[in-house]
């Protein structure tokens, strides 16, 4: 019964907040001082052209009625034609979404699964050597620039040792789409050698984007493990005599987890920041290298269309995690 | 006192690092339980018996605790000669149990209250012997169907004996979800699967209602009478300890002043200081009196009785050392220079 | 004085945050000394094509760039852009985001939920995707960088500032100084902007930090100053096609991003230690 109210809430809170994102990136493009047309036809371009140019992307209508229709068309997932390819940008961000998916999904597992172990066992051995040695990696992963990063991992791993390719996400054309992702698709093809290309590939990225979402992961886990830990549940099961490790690994760490569970929201921010770099540096062909090829080519367009996808998805993301969390913390929900 | 002494906790000194210093919170504590015998432990809040408790289960915070002497007999062998291992896997939970004092946060918030029932039993299942309890690796935690089906069933059989109703539905709820007395009554029964010997029960009242206090401790007290099994009860309630106690002890500051039958306690208390807290009891005589003074640091407490700055017998002796025991017969014992047991002799004999 | 002589003294015992403090300290006095420390400081706008790409050597301690320039030199100058970037963008932010979050947080209405909700808005969304369309839009300026990052970070002191305010609302001394007549202006600034903030001055440490990351990445995607800018991350982007030969090219300015962010981190987490009461009981528990 909870649970339907936290989903009424949330989907309420959902559309209002696409909205005001939508009103946002319409202010940036048309209330911010600029002049996109002079941007794409340049600043030698006769009045005439110029007006025609205003004309075909509606640039003429008062401002109230180009919100309108900026509206309707994304809502209806028309993002716009791009200043600079002259094709949707919606076609271009969905031919590009499952490279971004893959690669965010990959790196959030690797962090998981790195960033909690390193997590709880940096908490049960507080201000140890241990600790202290975890939580300095953990630190410095906060602070180092990703595509910095990104470029340190290139030169050392593909350019001085050779141990990885330099970039892209596959040699040659990869596998047929079927869905897109690579790994799935050279699986359901059964192409081990083309799996073990693409994995590769994914390497150096996925390290790049893992290390600081690992960061994060492991400071809330830690501080989760940390509360947790001096919880009476924990003084009565040693009482009891439960196994330490069932009492750290299940007991303790569901506990942290929970009330962790909606920093994901943050890590896909932080994955979210990253990829636009870490693809470009790994020459990925992503959204975020869409974005990063838009603002070469002053693709005002292009840039928005970026914008509004992402702003949108990552909404959507922090409202299932909210809805998670309220399915996996009884509290919430009975 | 009740068949074979089961617990003897003989001049068990701890100390806790702080940054003021070492705290000695345990100064040479002696304590004996019989099987099956219910034995009240009684002070003030911080006068160590909630430390002597945990001396006992051996769950004393690592890093800033320490045992510095004495033994814990627990059926003839000392306790602190045994390793945490075999303290974990043999006694904890099998042969020597636990009902904490709040029941709210004792149970993990997160897994429903039947999960946390077979996680006890698959650990702990009186059908686990020592020896396979003792080997215990994670490949021999398996949980076995026909074991699990056998333990479902005694948790079912302990629910209805803690008087809980519709034990099936309490199982599927979280912690959250049932009332405090109820949760009490489920520690008891988690106390009591096991079929262990001993229970240490710290407090297990006091975060409760008084109307359900009551219902809680007589539970307690006609269970282990049936099951035979003993119980270490930590209160500072002497009407708590009054209701279902054997024997009583009382402590202070870290030191144990005087051991007897429940009666005989409360009709011929020996030490000033139980005397002084019986008459603290609203309904006793003068009614409602305080103790003049307070509870010693324990990081430099008095020499000798570390009740001497508040008792009007003091004398050099009590400054300087430490009472040794004065058995009074029948189990009643006191660790006092002055004891007040002569003056009650002599109004008997009057 | 006691308070600041505690703070003072914690302040010396935490070496996590002494660490910071002398890197940030190093930072300024680097960007104020620019010109005196740098080796040549006329490479920020003079070229010598002849002394190209050079690896490290006394002469060049970082190298040279493609240009002929002394690196070690330009990223003295380009701690000025960074120090420039990340105090006003911040320094706008809290000028724009805690008055409002004050507000909201004392006043109770629909001016107060608007805001709010506004606020939450620009918090749904990565700051940089935002801090992307606009400094796209404004063109690339060290000034359209400082609007970009000020216009979309603003929303973390108001959502900061307006919970504090709430919190502190409802203490007694405040309700205590409003049944005594004071005014809405006096109460806010003497009584509750005092109170909350310690963990303005928190935030804000932290967030020099993560700004001056996400100014690096406006930098390198070449939303930064423009060229011939001794700004690192568009220094860390040119450095790329002279890769694996030029290594320092791009070594060098991501180091010194690195120890200023870790600076400004360092520093944020001992005054968070430091300053937070409640944290730092929670921190002595588990000790």
């Amino acid at each position: 019964m909870k649970l339907l109210v936290i989903l009424v809430n949330r989907l309420a809170w959902l559309i209002p907040t696409v909205f005001g994102l939508m009103a946002i990136t319409f202010a940036i493009t048309h209330i911010i001082p600029a002049d996109p047309v002079a941007a794409v036809i340049g600043e030698n371009a006769s009045p005439e052209q110029v007006a025609a140019l205003k004309e075909k992307l509606g640039l003429d209508k008062p401002l109230v009625e180009q919100f309108v229709i900026y509206l309707t068309g994304l809502l209806r997932g028309d993002f716009g034609i791009s200043l600079y390819t002259q094709r949707p940008i919606s076609e271009d961000l969905f031919a590009r979404v499952p490279a971004t998916i893959e690669l965010s999904v990959v790196t959030l597992f690797v962090a998981i699964a790195a960033g909690i172990p390193v997590g709880v066992i940096s908490a049960v051995h507080r201000n140890s050597l241990l600790d202290h040695a975890l939580r300095i990696f953990t630190v410095s992963g906060l602070a180092i620039a990703s595509f910095w990063l990104a470029i340190l991992f290139q030169l050392f791993f593909s350019m001085y040792l050779g141990w990885t390719p330099l970039q892209g996400r596959v040699d040659g054309w990869g596998p047929d789409p079927i869905t897109g992702f690579f790994i799935v698709d050279a699986l359901i093809i059964g192409d081990f050698e083309m799996l073990g290309d693409v994995l590769a590939h994914m390497v150096l990225p996925v390290l790049t984007m893992a290390y600081p979402a690992m960061a994060t992961i492991v400071r809330f886990t830690r501080a989760g493990v940390l509360e947790a830990i001096s919880s009476n549940f924990v003084m009565y099961e040693s009482a009891m005599g439960f196994p330490r490790r069932v009492i750290i690994w299940k007991y303790v760490l569901r506990s942290a987890l929970i009330g962790t569970v909606t920093q994901i929201g943050l890590i896909f921010g932080i994955l979210i920041a990253n990829s636009v770099v870490v693809e470009t540096v790994f020459d990925w062909p992503g959204i975020g290298r869409y974005a990063v090829d838009s603002i070469l080519n002053s693709d005002y367009n292009g840039v928005m269309g970026f914008a509004v996808f992402t702003g949108v998805i990552f909404i959507l993301i922090n409202a299932l995690v909210d809805i998670l969390h309220g399915l996996i913390d009884p509290r919430e929900t009975r | 006192m009740t068949g074979d002494t089961l617990l003897r906790v003989s001049d068990l000194k701890v100390s806790f690092q702080t940054e003021a210093g070492s705290a000695k919170v345990l100064d040479g504590v002696n304590l004996t339980i019989g099987r099956g015998e219910i034995l009240g432990l009684v002070g003030e809040s911080g006068c160590g018996k909630s430390t002597l408790a945990r001396s006992v289960l051996g769950i004393l915070p690592k890093n800033a605790a320490r045992i510095t002497d004495g033994t814990i007999l627990f059926d003839g062998e000392n306790l602190l000669e045994r390793n945490e291992a075999y303290l974990a896997r043999v006694l904890r939970g099998r042969r020597i149990s636990f009902v904490p004092q709040d029941p709210f946060s004792s149970f993990s918030p997160v897994f429903s209250i039947g999960d946390q029932f077979m996680e006890l039993m698959k650990w702990k299942s009186p059908e686990i012997t020592d020896a396979q309890a003792a080997a215990r690796t994670i490949l021999s935690s398996r949980y076995g169907r026909a074991r699990r089906r056998r333990d479902a069933e005694r948790v079912m059989e302990m629910l209805s004996a803690v008087q809980l109703p519709q034990p099936e539905a309490i199982l599927r709820k979280y912690p959250h979800e049932v009332s405090g007395g109820q949760r009490q009554r489920l520690m008891i029964a988690m106390a009591l699967l096991t079929e262990p010997e001993l229970i240490i029960a710290d407090e297990p009242t006091t975060a409760l209602d008084v109307t359900i206090q009551a219902q809680i401790l007589k539970l307690l007290k006609a269970l282990a009478a049936e099951r035979n099994v003993a119980v270490l009860f930590t209160t500072h309630d002497l009407g708590t300890a009054w209701e279902i106690c054997d024997r009583i002890m009382v402590m202070y500051a870290g030191q144990d002043v005087e051991v007897a039958g429940s009666a005989d306690f409360f009709a011929r208390p020996n030490h000033p200081y139980t005397d002084r807290l019986l008459a603290s009891l609203p309904g006793a005589e003068g009614g409602l009196q305080g103790i003049p003074g307070n509870i010693p640091g324990f990081v430099s407490p008095p020499g000798g009785c570390r009740f001497h700055p508040r008792c009007d017998l003091a004398s050099d002796a009590c400054r300087t050392t430490r009472p040794g025991v004065t058995a009074l017969g029948s189990g009643h014992a006191v660790r006092c220079h002055h004891p007040l047991g002569t003056q009650f002799l002599k109004e008997a004999v009057t | 004085m006691e308070t600041i002589r505690f703070i003072l003294r914690k302040f010396f015992e935490d070496k996590v945050a002494l660490v910071g403090l002398v890197i940030i300290t190093a930072l300024v006095l680097v960007a104020i000394f620019a010109g005196v420390l740098a080796t040549h400081p006329g490479d920020v706008s003079t070229f010598h094509p002849a002394d190209r790409l050079q690896g490290p050597s006394l002469a060049h301690f970082f190298g040279t760039d493609r240009m002929g320039s002394d690196i070690f030199s330009r990223i003295l100058f380009g701690a000025r852009i960074t120090i420039t970037i990340a105090v006003i963008s911040v320094g706008l932010s809290v000028l724009i985001g805690v008055p409002i979050g004050l507000l909201a947080g004392y006043y109770n209405g629909w001016f107060s939920d608007l805001l709010m909700r506004v606020s939450d808005i620009f918090l749904a969304v990565p700051q940089i995707v935002l801090a992307i369309a606009i400094a796209q839009t404004l063109g690339p300026a060290i000034e359209n960088v400082i609007l970009a990052l000020s216009l979309t970070y603003w929303p973390f002191w108001t959502r900061l500032v307006y919970a504090e305010t709430r919190a502190c609302k409802n203490e007694t001394f405040v309700e205590a100084s409003v049944a005594l007549g004071a005014s809405p202006f006096r109460v806010i600034v003497l009584h509750i902007l005092p109170n909350i903030s310690s963990g303005i001055i928190v935030r804000t440490t932290l967030g020099m930090g993560s700004t001056i990351l996400t100014a690096a990445v406006l930098g390198f995607l070449g939303l930064g100053p423009p060229a011939p800018s001794p700004e690192w991350g568009r220094t860390i982007a040119e450095s790329r096609q002279y890769l694996p030969n030029a290594w320092w090219y791009a070594t060098f300015p991501g180091l010194a991003i690195f120890m200023v962010v870790m600076g400004f981190n360092l520093l944020g987490d001992g005054l968070r230690d430091i300053l937070d009461p409640r944290i730092r009981r929670s921190k002595s528990n588990d000790r």
